[in-house]
């Protein structure tokens, strides 16, 4: 029984493999994910984008807004994305459960990716889009320069001023989360990491106030109004050297963190004199 | 003279007790010392964000309860009080609003100048509905409308925010919260607070008459339109502004001067100042108590407040069930 399956999987295969192989050559996409949306811009020729997700074009989550811009964007419901027909559906493993479901019971390929929290990740996440989308080798000249220019930045740091990573809710991010990942390329160590927060927790004001950070990066500020981003303003926090806010290049792991590195660097006393 | 002193030394130990409750562990001296003459981060912390919290309790605290005292003895109902009426949430509503729509951001005192107006017409339209003597059941069921209108609006107001944080500060701003307030919260509050103190003390006099009867009052030549104005403009005033900067904290109003009527011999103007003072105090602890049982989560305030206040209320109802029907 399983043979006779297995033959004639192997059959269909070789009746189909040529129109099938033509399609996979050149699959259509939709993502879902506004990490994966980068992957797909940066890897896809233009004409394989069918659509990207809603927030492809924040410019406060999305670090290719403007790019993303150009192209169709869908709401991520499950009738929407399978009317548009895509190959492949690019999505996070946290995309919602239902939508995913659905689109794979009607039969759509949906490739799910985990957010990158390390450089090792950010790397498998680009190989494996460039390989589904049928441009390995541009994956690997993205990959090539990518750790090229990491190298270039991680070099020459002698000094580690102490950062903390301060968001709204008094919320701070350790050194297994992207954004401790990005202060510690950046030549930064981290006050979560003095205090035992490794993954994400709370870090009450006053004892951000007591630990004495050399800087503070507090998150972006949404529009409108809250009181959960308040915190950021506190008059306390005014004696402590606040430096820059974390921008949609820190939202995804993706070949962009070098811009946050970048960016965190121009206050790097080792890395000031070099600019 | 007593009972003030006692909760006036109640008063003081509770706040430098709120000055030594924190993350922080120090010990008593240092962080006293450090309040006045610490210029690290010690001195940061015990100015910019325990100070400034201990003050605020006492702000909120004394403006709640003497509100409470004071629509008590007006209304002659010993169930009002500017939660349950939804004064409170009124004034969350006109805090959220000006908030989200900038007003608050671009007008000078425009947050509290919003949470003022907005408490405001709901005292009216309270006063309107429940009638001079105030049948308490006219008094809770417009006070249920008003509560829930002010809180539909408040959660949909937050919903349609840009902020994606907003939506989860409808738990704030319906149960309200001391923590991480600074000194902006207590200069936004300061002036309207002392405000509807000072106009809710003026009617002491007209709320002693008052128990007498509104003709004995008129009698004694008390006004009571000034005295119905006054009473409105100063509760609209302090618990708008309290609600403005902490959000709407309930039972407050209810359980303290149930609890001190007794002991100045229910004369009202007597309870307004003990029952300021009672606020104040019940606050201050409730605020240390949030600290100490859940110090990471930021227990709100109007849970704990609820937990004690409803079953009280509860026995309240129980009692003048009679007076319902």
């Amino acid at each position: 029984m399983h043979l006779f399956r297995l033959i004639a999987f192997y059959s269909v295969l070789y009746f189909f493999g040529t129109i099938t192989l033509a399609t996979e050559n050149n699959p259509k996409v939709v993502s879902l994910n506004v990490c994966t949306d980068q992957f797909v811009m940066l890897l896809a020729d233009d004409s394989q984008i069918i659509s990207l997700s809603e927030i492809s074009t924040d410019i406060l989550s999305s670090a290719m807004a403007e790019e993303a811009s150009k192209y169709h964007q869908n709401n991520s419901g499950a009738e929407e994305v399978y009317l548009l027909q895509p190959d492949i559906v690019f999505a996070g493993i946290y995309t919602a459960k239902a939508t995913v479901n659905m689109l794979e019971s009607l039969g759509i390929r949906v490739e799910k990716f985990e957010p990158a929290n390390t450089i090792e990740q950010i790397i498998l996440n680009m190989q494996r889009t460039g390989k589904l989308l049928g441009h390995t080798d541009r994956a690997n000249t993205l990959v090539a320069n990518f750790e090229a220019r990491l190298t270039d930045l991680t070099t020459g740091i002698n000094t580690r001023p102490r950062a903390a990573l301060y968001y709204a809710n008094g919320y701070t991010t350790g050194e297994n989360t992207l954004a401790g990942q990005i202060l510690d390329l950046a030549g930064f160590s981290n006050i979560a990491s003095e205090i035992g927060i490794h993954w994400g927790g709370t870090l009450p004001l006053e004892l951000l106030i007591m630990s004495k950070p050399d800087v503070i990066i507090t998150g972006t500020t949404y529009p409108g109004s809250s009181r959960s981003e308040e915190i950021l303003k506190h008059p306390a926090l005014k004696p402590l050297r606040h430096v820059s806010s974390t921008d949609a290049n820190w939202v995804c792991g993706t070949p962009y963190i070098v811009k946050a590195i970048e960016d965190l660097q121009t206050i790097h006393p080792d890395k000031m004199s070099t600019k | 003279m007593n009972l003030k002193l006692t909760l006036l030394i109640f008063l003081i130990a509770l706040f430098i007790l709120s000055l030594t409750t924190g993350h922080t562990t120090t010990s008593f001296s240092q962080g006293i010392t450090a309040l006045y003459y610490g210029d690290g981060p010690l001195g940061t912390v015990m100015r910019q964000i325990r100070l400034p919290r201990a003050i605020l309790a006492i702000l909120v605290g004394a403006s709640l309860g003497v509100c409470g005292a004071a629509l008590q003895g007006y209304l002659r109902n010993p169930l009002a009080e500017p939660g349950l009426i939804g004064v409170s949430g009124s004034a969350a509503l006109g805090a959220v609003i000006s908030l989200q729509t900038g007003f608050a951001t671009y007008v000078w005192m425009g947050l509290p100048i919003a949470a003022f107006s907005f408490a405001t017409l709901a005292v009216l339209l309270l006063l309107l509905l429940a009638g001079p003597r105030g049948s308490s059941l006219t008094l809770i069921l417009a006070g249920i409308a008003v509560s829930a209108l002010a809180g539909a609006f408040t959660s949909l107001a937050l919903n349609l925010s840009p902020n994606p944080y907003a939506t989860s500060e409808i738990v704030f701003w319906l149960m309200g919260s001391l923590a991480d307030r600074s000194f902006e919260h207590v200069w936004l509050a300061l002036p309207f607070c002392l405000i509807g103190w000072l106009m809710i003390g003026s009617i002491g006099k007209a709320l002693d008459a008052l128990t007498l009867g509104e003709d004995v009052a008129s009698s004694l030549s008390i006004s009571l339109t000034k005295t119905k104005l006054l009473l409105v403009f100063g509760v609209a005033s302090s618990v708008g502004a309290a609600t403005a900067v902490c959000g709407a904290i309930g039972f407050v109003g209810l359980v303290v001067p149930h609890l001190l009527r007794p002991l100045v011999k229910g004369k009202p103007s007597t309870l307004l100042l003990v029952s300021g003072l009672g606020g104040a105090v019940m606050v201050l602890a409730a605020d240390i108590a949030v600290r100490v049982i859940l110090p990471d989560r930021d227990l709100k305030l109007g849970v704990l407040m609820a937990i004690i206040g409803a079953p009280l209320f509860l026995h309240l109802i129980y009692k003048t069930r009679s007076a319902l029907q």
